[in-house]
């Protein structure tokens, strides 16, 4: 039984039939995409279940997984990643995420307490010229946030926690 | 069509290559060794290592001209390149000039060494491959000797990593050069290991269930260049220099897969010298550089402590232990005087088969062959001819694969033919079900199982079929130069397969005799084709033959373990002799049981189903001190006769074959033991090459001379009535790798691998007879009742269940 | 600024709608091309235009699709919109705000190497990107300017986003096909080139989003009128993304060949309140280092006169170094980038950003660093050079050997 298939089945063959016929492997990033969409997470089913539609072997599906920075197989609901690559660290990207982290109270990389969100750093996301900014990913999508304040950034994190709490998923 | 040369120059050496070589080939071929740690020369380049950088230089042309601009002296102009390139991507050209040893290549060397040396633990003295380690002999040759990477700073992974019960993973010394990676996806398109992150983070992972599911695992560790990868029956287990080494040949299949055994003295066995490994031996004509992990790892039967060591004697209902003399006098005794039947198993070697022949022979006995395939005197007569090579198949061939599934019956097989299909061989699988060649193959046709010999009959000459599949295979084989056909048994029983081969001998008629030509069987044993060569039949009548004997000669066969009908006929029989490892269901009915050496122990020689003759030698281990080997055993009950067989040597029996068996005819243990030059190189002086398989010192083997074409007429061909009783499940026996011998049940590692004792059905065929997956079910087979899981497989077809032979 | 080529939507609101677009003469380069060009005369355009690739290596454009083989089919091209070099914003300005200018030019290319199936790599991040893609992309096929038989013409084109999922590595050309065909996103070796076994094995052009762009105003307005913007070498314009310590960054559209001065200071303000300049990294991270003087100031940013100074204009991203600037500090993030950023592959990539890393970092934190670093991290820095199996490697070397060459000053031990 395929789940994926079953959950999805328009998206699944609209996904498969973008690439050429004998191509299926190609397939296997926006799979994982739509696997990642709900739960925020590929569990190891899930890799089965996309080798399964793609040709390839649980391993291979591991290893896009493990290759790909946006792909997780496992963490928090939301992922709040700050940019403090070199741009945006010349305009004040490093304190910003320190000063960030202190008023929510968590350190970076670690999930805040009620596991509902992790705030992270990240390389260049092509915002430098808004730093300081960061993106939002979860629920299936990445958000841009940009030009921000640490009370901004804090503001939308109390809004992604409040989200996670109310448990509605959209 | 001739392949062009080109001329190059390394190091100043003037070398010829064909086109197409890659430098560092044609550089190895002349004697300049240049360091690799990716590049093997079993597969595509990657130049991802960095090591094998050299200084390249170009003849300079003139735009306008198109001519080579010439120097002062008339010789080319040559421009060298600013970057260094890596000798293992680079293909040869005219004028190319090389240099290997210029300051800037050594320091390269001496830089890439250096940063690899960052990551990697420098834990030599407790590696297992210290000793045998490319990457501590590129350091020493090529590294610095100081690095300047502070040792706080180095990266610390996991050591331990079991990828499976088989394979052990050090991520430390993992130096990314994905050898085994690309091993399990390029050469046997296993990709159960991969990469897990990216950069320094890269790591070795399997998520397969069980973990590192193929059947090849062990050739990794053989190429992995450092301590990454070992096997778990070996690691810890001893250094490699002090390992003494005897060549040895796998009896587990009909390949015959070159083998090396590495024994040591043991503490853990107290003091005994055991086996501590079996590698891979280079023949590029039977299984190149590679084994399979049956042949790897199944040989720790050997060493089971409830191996026979002292011959037994019935008295008084009980077995009970006596001496040699005796055992062997009160067989010679018995057998004089009464129907005499031999029964042997595939697993003899030649000489205990010619002993065992010559003494049933002088006592005008039943030569029989236990199993149930047939074939073997056809393959004498159409067999691959002398010369043939399955390494240099490709283009023009047709491969033709009939009832077998060769991954899980020959693996090394299928691994050749795979690639001779991917030199361009037409390969043509014909089944009842599908099998792991399908998807190599250019054509892959479907029978009803019982129709397989009328199938195959599509094949001979003048033959049209309108269902495009057909036509379009019946096409390509007709269109090829040379064509082999392998038959195997699955499904079937003699009578299948007797026709099977016969047809095929037919097919086969109009290219018999030419190298790369010819019929394999893929028999279930390493020497089954070699039982046949000495005389040994099998019967569709075993079990009458058995109880209608005065006396039954069972030697490496287990009737009564495999079968209540048999064990029933052979408690009816006459007096019972059993030369064995174990003591068997077989041998305990037996009335006399004699204790035998183990291939490990003893010499002697194998005849693969490739009618290669190649011989096998004792592995440096102090002999047990009861067992002696079947064709010792069989001379020494004959001398009792009166007869004159040779007891002393197993090169003097082969003598004595050579002058009585034509195939063999000008055959002798030196010239099996001949060795000619092969490529890869594999000497374990550059062990970074090829790797820590064994250079074959030992002998390649011959093949032997087809026998004169004499082929009965081809038999009316009809559907076989093998449906069983009207409405009752038909269920077919198919051959399983690791299947459930009593061998393989004595090899602790192999055991979690062990073919399920189960029934495969369609689940339309099992929703008929109202089975579910998982479900248990009490089968009647052969007189036996086992219970069998129930599984399910919409792959398989509708029209019957299947289970592992040995489960029979 | 008279008007703009690339980043029109500056002047026209709504853009990004198709009818806007197309009122503003959009399609007419494509609708041109399909009705009166042989693919022939659209790559003899390119090749007259002396348009150059936007994507890093200033590679002719005309030049790279002529390389394609007519033997061996399907024909695929790939557009690049992975943008991932830190500093480099730019075709994130054109997809999220122009795509159909952009989307065009993709067709043009397409037609012009007889490709029916075209791809937009895009870095995972641009997600929302993608999905106006998508729409975009719809859009044009209810309009009939996408699909089969394209305004009659016989020539059918679909396009696809595939999207990436963060990796650097994957702006790389090779990495890139290997990640659409659901690889692993590491390089492959290079000859074969993309233009002979790229996508699935087949003959493939790459080019960026902004080479792309380009392509309509190109067919539309001539190879002549695109010659007469930028210079003889370098012709055309070229978005250059301003980032770091300078008033106002951003992208600014210029003719190639406009100065450092008139970009940092005229449009991007010049430098902060109190600050100097002091170094220039004129491609990125990738960047060797540039030291702020006169001349620098007064170099046209062309392919050629940025090379001639010991640095490359790569995708022309400007980051801009003041005198607040630790070159340490610099030298510890553009070294952390390129080690979280390699693949793996290949050895001195794999190990030297990581050995690097640790040397940057001892030379950051107080009282860590130990004698000889400083030479140490130039050393491996130098060892790493002309060994990696792709650019990337190589890249994460030019900062610090630049660097330290310009400004020695700073890495010598107290
Ligand atoms: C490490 C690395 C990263 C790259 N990243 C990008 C990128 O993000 N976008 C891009 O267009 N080209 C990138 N390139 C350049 C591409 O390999 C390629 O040259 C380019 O897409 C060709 O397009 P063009 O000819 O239009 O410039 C990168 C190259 C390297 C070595
Ligand atoms: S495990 Fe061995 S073969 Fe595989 S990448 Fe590591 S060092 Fe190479
Ligand atoms: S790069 Fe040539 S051997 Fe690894």
């Amino acid at each position: 039984m395929n789940a994926l298939l079953e959950r999805y089945p328009d998206e699944v063959k609209a996904i498969l039939a973008r690439y050429p016929q004998e191509q299926k492997r190609s397939a296997v990033m926006p799979l994982l995409y739509l696997a990642q969409r709900e739960r925020g997470v590929i569990t190891v089913k899930d890799m089965a279940e996309i080798g399964e539609l793609t040709g390839m072997e649980i391993t291979e599906v591991g290893s896009i997984v493990g290759f790909y920075t946006l792909y997780h197989d496992s963490g928090p609901r939301f992922r709040v990643q700050v940019c403090t690559d070199l741009p945006c660290a010349l305009r004040g990207a490093d304190e910003f995420l320190k000063r960030l982290c202190e008023n929510i109270g968590v350190r970076v990389g670690e999930p805040t307490a009620d596991g509902s969100l992790v705030i992270e750093e990240v390389t260049c996301l092509a915002g430098c010229h808004h730093a300081p900014m960061f993106q939002v990913q979860g629920d299936g999508e990445i958000t841009y946030h940009e030009d921000q304040t640490v009370e901004s950034a804090t503001e939308t994190i109390a809004e992604l926690r409040r989200r996670a709490a109310g448990g509605q998923h959209e | 069509m001739p392949v062009k040369m080109v001329n190059l120059t390394i190091d100043g050496q003037q070398i010829q290559a064909p086109e197409g070589t890659l430098v560092i080939n044609a550089a190895m071929r002349a004697g300049i060794h240049i360091p690799v740690f990716c590049y093997h020369p079993k597969m595509e380049p990657v130049g991802m290592c960095r090591m094998c950088l050299i200084e390249v230089g170009r003849p300079v042309i003139d735009r306008t001209t198109n001519a080579p601009v010439l120097e002062a002296d008339g010789t080319p102009k040559i421009a060298f390149a600013p970057k260094l390139e890596t000798a293992c991507t680079l293909p040869v050209a005219d004028g190319l000039v090389v240099r290997t040893e210029t300051q800037k290549v050594k320091d390269a060397h001496r830089e890439v060494v250096e940063l690899l040396l960052t990551s990697h633990p420098l834990d030599c003295p407790i590696c297992d491959k210290g000793g045998e380690c490319p990457l501590q002999n590129l350091t020493m040759g090529y590294g610095p000797g100081q690095s300047r990477f502070l040792i706080d700073d180095k990266m610390h992974l996991e050591k331990h990593v079991p990828l499976g019960e088989l394979i052990f993973l050090d991520r430390e010394r993992c130096i990314q050069c994905a050898r085994c990676t690309r091993f399990q996806r390029e050469v046997v398109d296993d990709p159960v290991i991969g990469f897990y992150q990216r950069g320094r983070s890269l790591e070795i992972v399997t998520l397969s269930e069980p973990g590192f599911d193929s059947i090849f695992s062990g050739n990794t560790t053989d190429i992995c260049p450092v301590g990454a990868l070992t096997t778990a029956d070996f690691r810890f287990g001893a250094r490699p220099w002090e390992l003494n080494h005897a060549a040895s040949i796998c009896t587990h299949c009909p390949v015959g897969c070159n083998l090396t055994m590495d024994v040591r003295r043991e503490a853990r066995s107290s003091g005994r010298t055991v086996i501590k490994r079996i590698m891979p031996r280079q023949n590029e004509a039977v299984n190149e550089i590679w084994i399979c992990d049956k042949g790897r790892f199944v040989h720790h039967y050997t060493e089971n402590e409830q191996r026979l060591l002292q011959p037994l004697v019935r008295k008084d209902g009980e077995l009970t232990a006596v001496s040699w003399d005796e055992a062997l006098s009160l067989v010679a005794e018995k057998l004089q005087g009464v129907t005499l039947t031999t029964l042997v198993g595939g697993r003899l070697a030649n000489e205990d088969l010619f002993n065992l022949a010559q003494l049933t022979q002088a006592l005008a006995g039943q030569a029989v062959l236990y199993g149930e395939m047939a074939g073997g005197d056809l393959v004498q007569q159409v067999g691959l001819a002398p010369g043939s090579n399955l390494g240099e198949v490709g283009k023009g061939t047709a491969i033709l694969v009939v009832a077998s599934d060769l991954h899980e019956e020959a693996p090394l097989w299928w691994l050749r033919v795979r690639q001779a299909a991917r030199r361009g061989a037409t390969l043509i699988v014909l089944n009842g079900r599908p099998t792991r060649l399908d998807k190599d193959a250019q054509h892959v046709l479907r029978y009803a199982y019982g129709s397989e010999a009328q199938a195959l009959a599509n094949f001979l000459p003048g033959q049209a079929l309108e269902d495009p599949a057909w036509s379009a295979a019946l096409h390509a084989f007709a269109q090829a130069e040379n064509v082999i056909i392998f038959y195997g048994s699955d499904g079937l029983g003699l009578e299948g397969t007797a026709a099977l081969a016969q047809v095929a001998a037919h097919v086969l008629s109009g290219y018999v005799g030419r190298p790369n030509n010819g019929l394999v069987a893929v028999w279930p044993h390493g020497n089954t084709q070699g039982a046949w060569e000495l005389g040994f039949r099998p019967t569709a009548e075993l079990a009458n033959t058995l109880r209608s004997s005065g006396a039954v000669y069972v030697a490496a066969a287990d009737p009564a373990g495999d079968s209540a009908i048999l064990a029933e006929a052979l408690d009816e029989a006459g007096f019972v002799v059993v030369q064995e490892l174990f003591l068997t269901e077989t041998a305990r009915r037996a009335d006399v049981v004699l204790p035998v050496q183990a291939y490990t122990e003893r010499e002697g020689s194998f005849t693969s189903g490739e009618r290669r003759v190649q011989r096998f030698y004792p592995a440096n281990i102090p002999a047990l001190p009861g067992p002696r080997p079947d064709f010792v055993i069989a001379a020494q009950v004959g001398q009792r006769l009166g007869l004159a067989l040779e007891a002393r040597a197993a090169s003097l029996v082969f003598q004595q074959m050579a002058q009585r068996h034509a195939a063999f005819a000008g055959l002798s243990y030196q010239r099996l033991a001949e060795v000619t030059e092969q490529w890869p190189k594999i000497d374990r002086r550059d062990l970074y090459y090829g790797g820590t398989s064994y250079q074959n010192t030992q002998g390649m083997g011959q093949t032997l001379a087809l026998l004169p074409l004499a082929l009965p007429p081809l038999p009316r061909l009809v559907a076989a009535a093998n449906a069983s009783k009207e409405g009752a499940l038909r269920i077919l026996p198919i051959n399983r790798l690791y299947d459930r011998g009593a061998l393989l049940r004595l090899s602790p590692l192999l055991a979690g691998r062990m073919a399920a004792a189960a029934l495969w059905l369609h689940p339309t065929l099992a929703a008929a007879q109202g089975l579910v997956e998982g479900q248990r079910v009490a089968v009647e087979l052969n007189g036996r009742t086992c219970e069998l899981e129930v599984r399910l497989d919409e792959n398989l077809p509708v029209e019957a269940a299947f289970l592992p032979r040995s489960v029979v | 600024m008279s008007e703009y080529v690339l980043l029109r939507h500056r002047q026209i609101p709504n853009l990004n709608r198709l009818e806007v677009y197309q009122a503003n003469g959009g399609f007419g380069a494509f609708r041109k091309v399909l009705t009166e060009m042989q693919p022939a005369d659209v790559l003899n355009e390119v090749k007259t235009s002396g348009l150059r690739g936007r994507g890093g290596a200033g590679f002719p454009t005309g030049m790279k699709w002529s390389f394609l083989p007519n033997t061996l089919w399907p024909h695929y091209v790939v557009a690049n919109g992975d943008e991932s070099e830190p500093g480099t914003f730019k075709d994130r300005e054109i997809l999220e705000n122009n795509p159909f200018q952009f989307l065009e030019g993709l067709m043009i290319a397409s037609y012009a190497v007889q490709a029916n199936l075209s791809f937009v790599y895009l870095r995972g991040e641009f997600w929302q990107i993608g999905k106006q893609l998508e729409r975009c992309i719809a859009t044009l096929e209810r309009a009939g300017l996408l699909g089969e038989n394209i305004l009659g013409t016989g020539y059918s084109l679909r396009l696809v986003v595939h999207m990436g999922a963060g990796a650097y590595i994957c702006g790389e050309e090779t990495a890139l096909l290997e990640s659409i065909e659901g690889k692993l996103g590491q390089p492959r070796l290079r000859p074969p080139f993309p233009a002979v076994a790229g996508l699935y094995n087949r003959p493939t052009v790459i080019n960026n989003v902004e080479t792309l762009t380009n392509l309509p105003p190109i067919l539309a307005n001539g190879a002549g009128w695109y010659r007469s913007l930028g210079t003889e070498k370098s012709p055309g314009v070229k978005i250059f993304s301003l980032s770091g310590c300078v008033r106002r960054p951003g992208n600014y559209e210029l003719p190639l060949g406009s100065t450092f001065r008139h970009l940092i200071e005229e449009l991007g303000g010049g430098a902060l309140e109190g600050r100097r300049l002091k170094a220039i990294m004129p491609a990125g991270a990738s960047s060797s280092l540039l030291r702020v003087d006169d001349r620098v100031l007064d170099t046209p940013m062309d392919y050629e006169s940025v090379a001639a100074l010991g640095s490359q204009l790569g995708s022309a991203s400007v980051i801009v170094l003041d005198d607040s600037v630790d070159l340490k500090w610099l030298l510890n993030k553009t070294v952390h980038f390129f080690k979280h950023e390699s693949c793996g592959k290949c050895t001195p990539c794999r190990e030297g950003t990581y050995w690097m890393s640790h040397l940057t970092e001892r030379l950051v934190l107080p009282g860590k660093a130990q004698a000889g670093d400083a030479e140490l991290l130039l050393a491996v820095a130098r060892q790493m050079q002309g060994k990696c199996l792709c650019a990337l490697g190589e890249f994460s070397t030019m900062a610090v050997t630049t660097a330290m060459q310009l400004f020695p000053e700073e890495f010598a031990e107290r």
